[in-house]
């Protein structure tokens, strides 16, 4: 089972599970802060909406379309 | 890099495609943006429950050793004549083909309504990825809003899943909905998956006025057959049916009929050397994707016998296809849920009331921002071709948010 760290809090999640179901398993499920200032959380699903974009490891992502992996860093806030 | 077939897409038609094309020897590379083959309808996951064809089907590409599967990885831009710039989650490559095949799906269409930016609320279809990608429902309230088959799709997924589904609203009269039942039995597998489907909370005439919350979903109010009605709920799963993704057919110059990438008989489209598959040449389900696929594949290595035998199944699928696309459309009543503060553009946050006055996609993006966010106007784009009749401009590159070590690639010599 792949163990991340979620803004910094570790979370440990089941093989294949998506950044953007760790995001809930982990947080109140938002992925990032708009220009207005909104949390906003994964919408579409399917890597399109791009509102659950993060940083996983310094790397901005789609969370939807990125698998948690062992001793990945994932930042939500700005 | 080089290949012969290059197939953009690993869902039902991109997997019918690369198998069909195998046997004849040629080199063929799989590309696909999620981190594994299957699509949306067939997307792996800890919560997903996939059919065993589709286990065979990826047994069956993992022992082609023609074909080259590269997933999570995403096309940037073209960069010669038959080259395209591709990005992975590590490096960037441009890839050189001799034919490709576009099997590159549908997405969702996603309208705006007061609330729709809150945490809680989804796609339809969106809520049924997010579930098989571990997302958690289990105890949750939901509502599902919106229109088209998917709705109950989302329903049983949540539900398998733990969520209590309490409602789902369809936006097609029951008239409309009871027709297109009516055809099933013309597709008897369709049927039988519509009937394992069916929700006693599923209502038709039926819409989301408002999703309600400060900073999470608290709340929907629903305009259930002409009755307005609050639902207390933690999330709201909203789809208003599929749009073909066309972008990269229409950035590559294929024409566009009827917002999907014409093709002919051999699903050749209006490019020398592009072929196009399954939903981003209409949306019709995974079926009519398989077969078109497989004509695709076989089509594009020449063996047009194999493809011309498989044209009778395809009719068959674009018959479910008609009575699909008929039944749904779209009523007056979905396309104006937005209020002068409903924000339209979800990457910039610009409002209806500051859109509405342009007249126009490019007046308006050139006086408020409004799809120049990093999902390029694919969510706003879509909306404003419904909400007014706004014909979004053509794609330009990047075609996604990219690195810069990536877009330096191009102009450079291999």
């Amino acid at each position: 089972m792949p163990e991340l760290l979620l803004d910094g809090q570790p979370l440990k999640v089941d093989e294949g599970t998506t950044v953007a179901a760790a995001l809930l398993l982990g947080g109140d499920g938002s992925s990032r802060t708009s220009v207005s200032g909104q949390r906003r959380a994964p919408f579409c699903g399917m890597g399109v909406c791009q509102e659950c974009r993060v940083s996983t490891d310094g790397q901005r992502r789609l969370a939807c379309q990125t698998l948690c992996r062992d001793g990945m860093r994932v930042e939500s806030r700005p | 890099m080089k290949v012969d077939i290059l197939i953009i897409g690993a869902g039902p038609a991109g997997m019918a495609a690369a198998l069909a094309a195998a046997p004849s020897g040629a080199r063929i590379a799989l590309l696909d943006d999620n981190p594994a083959v299957g699509g949306q309808i067939w997307r792996d996951g800890p919560q997903a429950h996939l059919p065993p064809q589709v286990h065979e089907q990826r047994r069956r590409l993992a022992a082609q050793s023609t074909i080259q599967l590269l997933t999570a990885s995403r096309v940037i831009a073209q960069a010669g004549p038959k080259q395209l710039l591709v990005e992975d989650a590590a490096c960037a490559r441009v890839i050189e083909y001799d034919k490709l095949i576009l099997c590159t799906g549908a997405r969702e269409l996603l309208l705006p309504f007061p609330g729709w930016t809150l945490p809680g609320v989804t796609g339809a279809g969106g809520l049924q990825a997010l579930i098989k990608g571990g997302l958690p429902v289990a105890g949750e309230r939901l509502v599902i809003a919106g229109s088209g088959p998917l709705l109950l799709a989302s329903a049983a997924t949540a539900q398998a899943n733990g969520a209590r589904v309490l409602q789902i609203a369809e936006q097609a009269s029951w008239a409309a909905v009871a027709g297109f039942a009516a055809q099933l039995p013309r597709w008897p597998h369709k049927l039988l998956q519509a009937l394992g489907l069916w929700h006693p909370g599923y209502r038709a005439s039926s819409h989301v006025i408002a999703a309600l919350g400060d900073s999470h979903l608290q709340a929907v109010r629903l305009s259930i057959n002409g009755q307005v009605k609050e639902v207390p709920c933690e999330r709201l799963a909203c789809g208003f049916g599929l749009i073909a993704n066309t972008q990269l057919g229409q950035a590559l110059g294929c024409r566009i009929e009827h917002n999907s990438i014409a093709v002919d008989n051999w699903q050749a489209s209006s490019q020398v050397d592009i072929y196009a598959a399954g939903e981003c040449t209409g949306f019709g389900g995974s079926e009519k994707a398989l077969v078109e696929g497989a004509i695709a594949g076989h089509a594009a290595v020449g063996d047009l016998a194999a493809a011309r035998h498989l044209w009778p199944q395809r009719q068959r699928w674009q018959g479910f296809a008609r009575a699909l696309q008929h039944s749904f459309a779209l009523g007056e009543p979905v396309k104006q849920l937005a209020t002068p503060d409903t924000l339209i553009c979800r990457c910039e946050d610009i409002a209806l009331a500051d859109l509405r006055e342009h007249g126009g996609w490019t007046p308006a993006k050139l006086a408020s921002r409004c799809g120049m966010g990093a999902c390029q106007g694919r969510i706003c784009g879509a909306a404003t071709q419904v909400l007014f009749g706004w014909q979004p401009p053509a794609p330009r590159p990047p075609f996604s948010p990219a690195r810069i070590d990536t877009l330096l690639q191009l102009g450079q010599p291999e």
